[in-house]
């Protein structure tokens, strides 16, 4: 109990305070730009935070992540520009709300089911972190490539309308992650001879180009209309998020739990966390066939879930010292310097630390709502711009956001070959997210089936001998196998 | 108001070319910020040390700093855009032990004679891990179960096909006239992962660095048997040298220095590496560096070719003997 008092005591400084907010600031301006990462933003940070305490150093960080995160979805939902691969996952269908003139309500529904699923894996990450690192520790690659494919079949299959042209999506995307040298094998492929290709194709400007640049070019095609639809003004917030509370309790709290599990596997995190939680909604909801166009509940449940899984990524990033992404992994690195070093002792000696650093984690997630809700706000304004000026506006943040990704030409390239490819697969009725999902997953899935062949030594019984891999690899012979079953009566029913 | 603001841009203009024009010749170095490129992602330590100099660096030279990660293919893509930047001194960059790797595969045609040596700045030497709970208590034992044992009996993970761990592992085997081959390499993305890997049983040595294995030894998860280095870890003093353990000479590394594109001035030479050893020197350097578990080396001007030349033939060598290179 005295640890926890000494914890508020060093959380409660005007220092710290200041420090959490401008964090919170500079975190919601770099989110809120189409194409810089939150990584992006928490490495900016680390030379500053070497002449702050530890606290509110640590305290900096995670706010920044949080509040870059949620700010991601901002341009996604209004402009189709989506900052991350977990918020890619829902993106088109926030977008469907905007264009129905509800941006309101999709991007608060994302910033309070964001702040809620944060708190939550706060909460598991204070009462059960111990525990559940240790499961965590318990995954190699065999229980990971279940795990992928597990996300694959969800992205392919059971989040999209037609599967034939899911699948042809995720093949684009699966070929897509092939090209380089990012394989088990460290074989160039598909580079041409290129060195630049050898670094493969980054999914930040092919997701940039896939969504963003397709819908400017397909304004141009159409001479950029007018908006047909007025905004529509939501009015009493707080009223209408009790509302989304009531209704969707069951699709939150399935995306928290979700999201919390996936998160604190290293080698999973927020993306397989988002698109998973997102078929799920669809596959259990009363009104399946609204998904996709326009329909709050799969947000609702991707984003509990995404945010969540956020928190609880750093579970064995401070139990174990393992860093589930890039942003833990920055941090841990911060942790060192400033004498916090993770593992169990932390959890041991100076535990008022550790409990400030817990205070930090809710902290930050109840900054986001106020500040989120001014930058919705004020984001929306960006609505009421005549489409034929805010089209080359988009186009020129896709190419800073496509450079900044590479720091080179090299992405703005990439860039505009996916917004012309996105452009046709749209023509002709192919989703567009399987293919962003195929991309990312592509490359997890490749590098631990092929570990787990070596380790093997070519053996398939492998994926079932270890009782976790076990548990997954029949989940997914089951989830295929249902498919399986739908797809017959589908075709048995046809006239 | 629209001919005033072209006015102003005009005005802007003509000075920022005459500006362009003028300040090389007219200006000491550092006349304009510099940019540090670094061929690895944000988050790794490539970066942090990048950044690390970066920041005290600015300090000394008065200019502003910009670190601009150039990522992908195992280090090439960075590693070229340091060697085909302007020689001025205002792109440098952070080279890696990879140099002395990639071209051996065949993947670029850049070695360490491409860049202008400025200053070696850090280098972490492998050492071997197995998991807290493994038999093998020390590296002999360990050595003599692989000597005896069936190839591919064990399974070693820390790093992609023929990266560095890969290659302190493949060369100590060599060294001790054991069949490299008879330890099966699992390709990993990095220390972080195949140490992972280890603890949940999918692979049985990591052959990284110590400050990566740090906190699952300081867990209790992990446990180091000998370090690849002339001298003891000052973070774990406790593990032997390999030297001291089983008499062997294999000594490997990762190493970190700053380096510029060929043919740069050498007034402006003269001045980084001054600067560079005030940052080498400074406190805040040495406490990052001790804090984070890196160790510190310091090598400038021919001292450092010299190093990256003995580094370049070692690593070849191995890779011809475990059939990398050709």
């Amino acid at each position: 109990m005295d640890a926890i008092a000494a914890a508020f005591e060093l959380v409660a400084t005007w220092q710290v305070l200041a420090a959490v907010l401008s964090a919170a600031l500079f975190g919601l301006l770099v989110g809120a730009i189409p194409g810089l990462t939150a990584t992006m933003a928490i490495a900016l940070l680390v030379p500053i935070t070497f002449f702050m305490d530890p606290v509110p150093a640590v305290g900096t960080m995670v706010t920044c992540a949080a509040m870059a995160i949620f700010a991601g979805d901002i341009p996604g939902t209004l402009l189709r520009i989506p900052g991350t691969p977990a918020s890619a996952a829902y993106a088109e269908e926030a977008y469907a709300l905007t264009r129905k003139g509800q941006a309101e309500l999709a991007l608060g529904a994302n910033l309070l089911f964001s702040a809620i699923g944060g708190l939550f894996g706060t909460a598991v990450l204070i009462f059960a972190a111990p525990t559940l690192a240790e499961i965590a520790l318990k995954f190699s690659s065999f229980e990971y490539f279940w795990m992928a494919l597990l996300g694959l079949t969800c992205a392919a299959f059971l989040s999209v309308a037609s599967p034939i042209n899911g699948v042809i999506s995720l093949c684009i995307g699966l070929f897509v992650a092939t090209i380089g040298l990012n394989n088990p094998a460290g074989v160039p492929r598909f580079t041409f001879g290129s060195t630049e290709m050898l670094a493969g194709i980054d999914f930040i400007p092919a997701m940039i180009g896939l969504f963003a640049v397709s819908e400017v070019l397909r304004n141009i095609a159409a001479g950029a209309p007018r908006w047909e639809i007025v905004q529509e003004r939501v009015g009493n917030v707080f009223r209408h998020w009790g509302g989304l509370i009531v209704t969707y309790w069951r699709q939150q709290l399935r995306g928290n739990i979700l999201g919390t599990i996936i998160g604190a596997l290293p080698g999973a995190g927020a993306d397989i966390a988002a698109w998973v939680s997102y078929a799920i909604s669809r596959r259990f909801s009363r009104t399946p066939e609204k998904f996709g166009t326009g329909h709050i509940e799969g947000i609702v449940e991707s984003t509990s879930a995404n945010n969540s899984s956020l928190s609880s990524a750093w579970i064995p990033a401070l139990v174990f010292g393992i860093p589930g992404d890039t942003i833990t992994a920055i941090v841990i690195g911060v942790l060192y310097v400033k004498g916090l070093n993770p593992g169990p002792t932390l959890f041991l000696f100076n535990p008022q630390n550790i409990y400030a650093v817990f205070l930090i984690f809710v902290l930050a997630n109840l900054v986001l709502i106020p500040l989120g809700w001014v930058a919705i706000k004020l984001a929306k304004r960006l609505l009421q711009v005549p489409r034929a000026v805010l089209m080359p506006i988009i186009l020129a943040f896709c190419i800073v956001g496509a450079f900044a990704s590479t720091n080179s030409m090299y992405g703005v390239i990439v860039m505009l070959a996916f917004g012309v490819l996105g452009f046709f697969m749209e023509e002709n009725e192919i989703p567009l997210a399987p293919c962003i999902l195929g991309i990312v997953i592509g490359p997890i899935l490749e590098k631990n089936f092929v570990t787990s062949m070596i380790k093997s030594g070519g053996s398939f019984f492998s994926f079932f001998e270890r009782p976790i891999a076990a548990g997954l690899g029949i989940l997914v012979i089951l989830v295929w196998a249902s498919l399986l079953v739908g797809w017959a009566r589908a075709w048995r029913r046809r006239p | 108001m629209l001919r005033r603001m072209l006015l102003n841009l005009e005005t802007i203009a003509v000075c920022a070319v005459l500006f362009a024009f003028v300040s090389p010749a007219m200006a000491q170095y550092p006349a304009r910020p510099i940019t540090i490129i670094v061929p690895w992602g944000a988050g790794g330590g490539t970066d942090a040390t990048g950044r690390i100099i970066a920041s005290v660096l600015e300090k000394e030279l008065g200019q502003p700093i910009n670190v601009t990660n150039r990522t992908g293919g195992s280090g090439v893509v960075g590693h070229s855009a340091i060697a085909s930047a302007e020689p001025d001194g205002y792109t440098l960059g952070v080279a890696t032990v990879e140099i002395g790797m990639m071209h051996w595969q065949g993947l670029t045609e850049l070695t360490w004679e491409d860049y202008t040596p400025i200053a070696l700045m850090n280098e972490d030497p492998a050492a071997v891990q197995v998991a807290a709970d493994s038999e093998f208590e020390t590296i002999e034992a360990l050595v003599d179960a692989i000597k005896s044992g069936e190839p591919g009996a064990f399974k070693a993970s820390g790093t992609g096909q023929g990266g560095i761990w890969h290659l302190a592992i493949a060369g100590m085997l060599n060294d001790l006239n054991i069949e490299p081959s008879k330890v099966q390499w699992v390709p990993s993305e990095g220390a972080a992962s195949g140490l992972q890997d280890m603890v949940a049983g999918g692979v049985e040595i990591v052959p990284c660095s110590l400050p990566e294995a740090r906190s699952l030894i300081d867990a209790g998860r992990v446990k180091s048997l000998a370090i690849m280095a002339e001298e003891r870890s000052e973070l774990f003093p406790d593990v032997p040298t390999l030297k001291e353990a089983i008499n062997s000479d294999w000594q490997i590394g990762a190493w970190r220095g700053i380096v510029g594109p060929k043919g740069m001035p050498d007034d402006v030479v003269a001045t980084l590496t001054e600067a560079l050893e005030k940052v080498y020197n400074s406190d805040e350097y040495k406490q990052f560096m001790s804090e984070q578990g890196y160790g510190v080396r310091w090598a400038a001007g021919q001292d450092f070719a010299d190093f990256m030349d003995q580094s370049n033939q070692a690593l070849g060598e191995t890779m011809k003997a475990i059939g990398l290179a050709e």
